[in-house]
């Protein structure tokens, strides 16, 4: 025990040196009018505005104009280059996990399969390395969801810029995370079973566990409240409708299921993942459920499957009517987040127009968060949450930052990695 | 050995009627029986070639004696009447494992991972286990012999199935009713092979298919070399290995594509294995034949999937429906390809099953001779006992089966299977066929009767002039009875008849009338049934085949039955990426002839040339993955700390469909790298991505020899859980001392074999290669310290590293790098997966690069590789990389590192034509590869990828309804199953 409480120290002490030093300090509040002038703004609802004047003004736009409208404040040339709503990363565990193969950074996953009670927002880590590496692409602000189990728990979406937890908070606890039962399962090939998917045969059991839940909350709910419940005092929000029940599923039997439970409820869901919903595409629409779609960057699940498939299901939800988003979610996430753009900028590759890919990662985000009151375009009204790139945005070569805001706040771009490249590059030419 | 044979012996002579002449008897007084039999009037099989009619066979003493048509019966001979009878030898499984238990895998408790062997006095892998011999472990199982020998099967060669070299087999015939001293024919044929390991012991290595081989390769020179008398202990296992040296060889390899690699492993030590396959050997006939080896092979066809379903029916991937659909065919492909094949019993659950499925076969085309040799002459010659079994011929085991006609007809009876001389009846061969409309004459009254239904299952309709009045018949040992209800509807009351069946044109009987009274009867046959009338079996002779789909390659997605042929081809008007000092040109025509760059400059003319308009769109050179795990079967020998002796080359999965959609991404080679879990790796595969081809004809020619190092968390085991701390190093300074060590032993072990006298290690082998400069290493690295520590350890022996792999903190040591000479292939941007990556930089790649170090992007990863376009844009972004520069870290660089920059990398003059045409600027995101092709064949092209989405569509459409009509028609099906589809990285581990 000793020797382990030892470790522990040791461990703890390593991580403490390393992670401690060299986090940007985030940027006090806007205390001038900023105009961005000559720029080639992109909306984020669609549309582009070349040569475009925009001011924002304590944390807020006031004036998105062409040419020649009036500017305020301090003056920002940026003639040749695009202007951006900050882009919004959902389902996101950025600031949960700061090392994946490091146990002792991994706070993502609580243990319990029934957890609404479970709050990612406190353990948010506003000044993880991986939080600071995301803006320099544009990455601005994110929904910090919990994993595993049936119900994860809750979620809260923060700016991407703070001291600390409270700070960072746009929306506190949106909604509550499900993961739904699968349709299919894998073989326990240690006990015999062939390897490999087979139909879960427990599939229709495991849903009306979550229907019993959820009337068993309804009840406790509507009732007494004698003695507190936390996970069922956690759902109030989902019975009044001011919070989101995220399902993360993926078969379109599961994706139908999950609509219908949320009509049968009467909450209001969020697919998520999604990977079959392109196949239920009408439904989808008919029902005005949206969808946060998995990673453009992944490859088919099946052989059969077209090789761009994950590149085009964005554009065939988009056409059939369903408001869809882009969230990335699975391997090395996290610090996957900063290529949230380039999902966007293949879903334009592979055929849906640039603007509307643009909205996969912004306005559409904003409205399937409910946090489009503020975020997600650039207009009047809205938050000063917003960047200038040199060129494309959501293409490599252009997703290139010379300005970021948040709220106003001008960010520093600088990170432990462009701090780093400094050090070595004046290193070698020192020599 | 010998010894235990014998008091085995003794044993089971004590509890037998059939004691040796010479053996004294204390239960009553000697007796000797030498009975001699003789079946007549049989169509008999004496071989499947040589068919008897109505001849005679005589038995004695357990053995043929006679087979002919004109032979005196000796006047002592029991006589059978075999007329319109068929007799067959029995069928003959060479694969078994009957009477033989194999041991339980020990599970559970954390422990920790065992690296040395278990048994003391044998190879230093337990897994090597030629010392095995069944006759000490076999117990006749009476249960599975019964069912086998329904089944047909006489005689079964029989093994112990457990580890790599699992014995020596054993030929037993299934006779109950004798003493082991007479059924086990012999107690040492054949020696049985697989690249599975031991249950019995828990020694970790080989954990991989690489390392079964690489296994397999070791000892086979161990054995040359202990033979020689080097060794300076005994070595029981090598021993047995060695005697059983002339046994034939028989490996479960497992699947087509290790068959493929088993008989070339036995081509290197002069051993022609027979290869026990898996039923898919018709996907690839072709390379089965260039084995010249014989097969094994099973036949258990798949059930139709159960797709009515459709939400289910989405995961059931195409492959898997045509083999469905496709397997039954295989015997008759290896047949037409002239391979020699046998059946086995092997992985098929039942007795019915297997002859349903040999049914299925014939109907499929096979040859009914060919199927019978494939169950008699042919497993009895793979098994050179020729001589005592699988014929009717004079001398052999009197092993054969008595049918009521054709046995591989549907209808067919086996009644009797007679082994050594040993009657097992089945059915009564005696059982008349009752069969017929009848009149009964029952006390005055007479009745029309139906005999219907099968012989031993019969239906009764009895008539009462236009009544039909209820009834039940039973028909046993020639006995009938039959009861029917009396015509008067009001009242419950049955007539009971009994009779003995002499002869069915006229019986009679007792008859018990409704009202008690006992009467007789009489019947008379009006009319016999007739003849059978065969269904599906057409008059003409000629049968249905089922449709089949047509073979692709792979015989899966995106597979084509007609591959993609070399194509001169003039690109025209292109923007140009050379890679050379011509830059970037503009409005360019490049021709491609006889798979090489022929000419590269404007207004190009070439008659015969196929024409692309690339008007508005980029050529370039392929991209080139320097770290990649796709197409394979396995990734990591994880087993030992260092595995040179592993080659990834054993291992390519030439079907993987990673390799298409790499295509997709404009990739055309890839460095097929081992995994991380070691210090020393296994050798590498550089592999051209040619869709469609096999594992061989995808290695890259004339490539130099690479292999894998890795240094850090993963080799150090750091991230493996805490049962994993016991295999050194655990720490980054054993890092260095594994590879001090393993260069210093190989230095030593060249000294040795200058002077002759060594025994020749695989693994020093290679990593000799690399200290002579003839292996390349690339190193999985991460962090600045071990970085330098190689370079150091590299420069005290002598050579260089190649080429540092991931390299994360490369940019630290960029200027050292530059100095040893050393490439990095690095991520684009990866970092914070492991505590090792915290000062991964995005800009690393641009550092090194700006140093002059040759800087590749890799991908480790089978999602990003079919990215790697957009992954090179990230050095424009990260540090300013120029787009040229940019560009060559996914093409001409990976080239330089992998050697292989004079044929590919860059486009020039007849450098090879492994070439992709782009929609857009190649490292813009909007970009798509439109055409990809190698060597001047066009393996990837979007208009043909359509062509090919659209048959994937019909082929299922079409599958998915054979299968429902299948399930309609009452056939059985299997739920869903999706294949595992694992995608590897460098830290996989598969047990």
């Amino acid at each position: 025990m000793k020797k382990y409480i030892y470790k522990y120290i040791v461990c703890v002490a390593v991580l403490f040196g390393t992670f401690s030093y060299a986090q940007q300090t985030p940027a006090s509040k806007q205390s001038q009018a900023i105009s961005i002038v000559g720029v080639t703004a992109h909306i984020g609802n669609g549309q582009v505005i070349q040569n475009a004047i925009i001011v924002f003004k304590d944390g807020k736009i006031v004036r998105v104009g062409t040419a020649g409208s009036a500017t305020e404040g301090r003056v920002i040339d940026a003639k040749g280059k695009h202007v951006y709503p900050g882009f919004i990363s959902p389902n996101s565990t950025l600031g949960l996990v700061e090392v994946d193969a490091v146990r002792a950074t991994r706070d993502q996953n609580e243990t319990g399969s029934f957890n609404p009670h479970i709050r990612s927002l406190i353990a948010y880590n506003s000044e993880s390395k991986v939080v600071e590496s995301c803006r320099p692409n544009g990455i601005l602000v994110a929904q910090i969801t919990p994993r595993g189990g049936r119900v994860s728990g809750t979620s809260s979406i923060v700016q991407l810029d703070a001291w600390n937890w409270e700070d960072a908070a746009v929306k506190i606890d949106d909604g509550i995370h499900i993961n739904w039962p699968n349709n299919f399962t894998n073989g326990r090939w240690w006990l015999g079973e062939p390897r490999g998917l087979r139909p879960n045969n427990n599939y229709a059991k495991q849903v009306t566990e979550i229907q019993t839940v959820f009337d068993d909350a309804k009840s406790y709910l509507n009732g007494s409240r004698s003695p507190k419940n936390l996970p069922y005092e956690a759902m109030e929000g989902l019975t009044k409708g001011t919070q989101k029940l995220f399902v993360h599923v993926d078969t379109e039997k599961g994706i139908l299921d999950a609509i219908d439970f949320g009509k049968k409820n009467n909450i209001n869901i969020v697919i998520v993942g999604g990977y079959h919903a392109y196949k239920v595409a009408n439904t989808l629409r008919q029902n005005k459920i949206p969808v946060l779609l998995h990673r453009t960057h992944s490859v088919p699940e099946l052989d059969d499957e077209d090789y761009d498939l994950s590149y085009k299901k964005a554009k065939i939800l988009t056409d059939a009517g369903v408001l869809v988003a882009l969230e990335n979610s699975g391997q090395m996430e996290r610090m996957n987040t900063r290529n949230l753009p380039f999902l966007a900028g293949t879903v334009a590759a592979h055929g849906l127009d640039k603007e509307k890919a643009l909205q996969l990662i912004t306005s559409n985000t904003a409205k399937i968060l409910g946090i489009d009151a503020r975020l997600g375009t650039i207009e009047a009204g809205k938050d000063a949450t917003l960047f200038i790139s040199e060129g494309d945005a959501v293409d490599m070569r252009g997703n290139i930052l010379t300005h970021a805001f948040i709220e106003g706040r001008e960010l520093s771009l600088e990170t432990h990695q462009t701090k780093l490249w400094k050090r070595y590059t004046k290193k070698y030419e020192g020599k | 050995m010998r010894k235990s044979y014998l008091l085995l012996l003794l044993l089971f002579c004590s509890l037998s009627a059939f004691a040796q002449e010479y053996f004294p008897k204390n239960d009553g007084v000697k007796t000797e029986s030498h009975t001699i039999t003789a079946f007549t009037n049989a169509k008999i099989y004496v071989t499947p070639t040589q068919v008897i009619k109505n001849g005679t066979l005589i038995i004695q003493d357990g053995k043929f004696v006679q087979t002919g048509t004109k032979i005196s019966i000796p006047k002592n001979a029991t006589i059978v009447d075999l007329t319109g009878k068929s007799i067959y030898p029995s069928f003959i499984d060479p694969y078994s494992d009957f009477g033989l238990q194999k041991p339980k895998r020990s599970f559970g408790g954390r422990r920790s991972p065992q690296y040395d062997a278990e048994r003391k006095g044998y190879y230093w892998n337990d897994h090597i286990r030629p010392d095995i011999n069944p006759i000490n472990k076999f117990t006749f199982d009476n249960k599975k012999a019964m069912s086998l020998l329904k089944a047909g099967f006489g005689t079964v060669n029989t093994h112990l199935q457990d580890g790599i070299v699992r014995g020596n087999g054993m030929l037993v015939a299934l006779n109950s009713k004798a003493d082991n001293s007479i059924r086990i024919l012999d107690d040492r044929s054949a020696q049985y092979l697989s690249y599975r390991k031991s249950n019995a012991s828990r020694q970790s290595y080989p954990t991989s298919l690489m390392g079964s081989m690489a296994l397999l390769r070791q000892m086979y020179h161990d054995a040359d070399w202990y033979a020689k008398g080097n060794a300076e202990r005994t070595d029981l296992a090598l021993e047995a290995l060695n005697a059983n040296k002339n046994l034939v060889q028989i490996f479960h390899s497992g699947n087509k594509h290790n068959s493929i690699k088993t008989d070339a492993i036995g081509d290197e030590f002069g051993i022609q294995y027979v290869l026990v396959g898996d039923g898919t050997e018709y996907e690839n006939i072709t390379a089965m034949k260039a084995t010249n080896a014989s097969f094994i092979i099973p036949i258990n066809f798949p059930k139709a999937y159960d797709v009515s379903d459709p939400y289910a029916a989405s995961v059931v991937e195409l492959e898997a429906m045509k083999h469905w659909n496709q397997a039954p065919s295989n015997p008759k492909a290896l047949a037409d390809k002239g391979i020699t094949f046998s059946f086995t019993m092997h992985d098929t659950k039942s007795g019915n099953a297997f002859k349903a499925n040999l049914q299925k076969a014939i109907k499929y085309g096979l040859n009914k001779t060919k199927a019978l040799e494939a169950l008699t002459t042919i497993p009895a010659r793979i098994l050179k006992q020729e001589d005592k079994i699988g014929t009717l011929q004079n001398g052999r085991q009197a092993n054969f089966l008595i049918t009521s006609g054709d046995i591989f007809d549907k209808k067919t009876v086996i009644y009797e299977n007679w082994v050594q001389g040993n009657q097992n009846v089945f059915k009564d061969k005696a059982h008349k066929d009752l069969r017929g409309k009848y009149t009964f004459n029952v006390a005055g009254n007479m009745y029309d009767v139906n005999i219907a239904g099968s012989p031993e299952k019969l239906k009764a309709t009895v008539m009462k002039d236009s009544m039909k009045l209820g009834s039940k018949i039973s028909f046993k040992n020639d006995w009938l009875q039959l009861q029917f209800t009396t015509p008067d509807t009001t009242k419950t009351e049955f007539i009971r008849l009994t009779a003995p069946v002499r002869n069915t044109t006229f019986f009679s009987g007792k008859a018990l009338l409704a009202n008690g009274s006992e009467s007789s009867f009489n019947a008379t046959q009006k009319e016999a049934k007739k003849a059978e009338d065969k269904k599906g079996g057409k008059k003409d002779g000629k049968i249905e085949v089922p449709k089949m789909l047509p073979i692709s390659y792979p015989n899966g997605a995106y597979g084509a039955a007609i591959l993609p042929q070399q194509e001169t081809v003039l690109f025209k008007n292109a923007t140009v990426w050379t890679n050379e000092s011509d830059g970037i040109l503009q409005n360019t025509d490049v021709l491609v002839k006889d798979g090489k760059i022929a000419r590269i400059g404007k207004n190009i003319n070439d008659r015969g040339a196929r024409v692309l308009d690339a008007t508005g769109k980029h050529l370039t050179a392929g991209v080139i993955d320097e770290h990649s795990h796709i197409a394979a079967f396995a990734i990591n020998e994880a087993g030992h700390n260092s595995t040179a002796e592993v080659n990834m080359e054993d291992v390519v999965n030439p079907e993987d469909v990673d390799i298409y959609r790499n295509l997709a991404g404009g990739v055309t080679t890839i460095q097929l790298l081992h995994g991380s879990a070691n210090p020393i790796g296994g050798r590498s595969a550089i592999l051209s991505l040619k869709w469609g081809r096999s594992a061989d004809e995808m290695l890259f020619k004339g490539a130099d020899g690479f292999i894998k190092f890795a240094l850090g968390e993963n080799v150090k085991q750091s991230n493996w859980g805490d049962t994993e701390t016991t295999r050194f190093p655990q720490t980054r300074m054993g890092v260095e001392q594994v590879f001090t060590d393993y260069f210093q032993r190989a230095k030593e072990y060249e000294a040795k074999k200058k002077n002759g006298k060594y025994r020749y290690d695989i693994e020093m082998e290679t990593i000799l290669e690399i200290l002579n400069k003839k292996r390349f290493v690339s190193c999985h690295s991460y962090v600045q310290s071990e970085i330098n520590m190689l370079m150091k350890v590299a420069d005290k022996f002598g050579f260089n590293i190649n080429t540092f792999t991931h390299i994360l903190e490369g940019y630290k040591v960029a200027d050292k790098m530059k100095e040893h000479g050393v490439g990095g292939s690095t991520f684009s941007d990866w970092w914070a997966y492991k505590y090792e990556v915290n000062d991964a930089i995005p800009y690393n790649g641009a550092i090194m690069h700006n140093q002059g170090v040759v800087v590749a992007f890799n991908s480790d990863d089978g999602e990003m590789s079919r990215r790697l376009n957009q992954e090179a844009a990230k050095a424009v972004k990260y540090g300013g990389v120029s787009e040229e520069d940019a560009w060559k870290f996914v093409t001409l660089n990976p080239a330089k590192l992998l050697h292989i920059d004079d044929k590919v990398g860059s486009i020039k003059t007849g450098k090879q034509a492994d070439l992709v045409l782009w929609t857009d600027h190649p490292m813009s995101i909007y970009a798509k590869a439109q055409t990809t092709m190698i060597e001047g064949t066009v393996y990837f092209d979007l208009d043909r990828d359509k062509q090919l989405r659209r048959n994937i569509q019909s082929e299922r459409n079409e599958l998915m309804n054979m299968m429902l009509l299948e399930k309609n028609k009452g056939m059985k099906t299997q739920p869903v199953r999706k294949k595992e589809k694992v995608h590897h990285h460098c830290d996989t581990v598969e047990f």
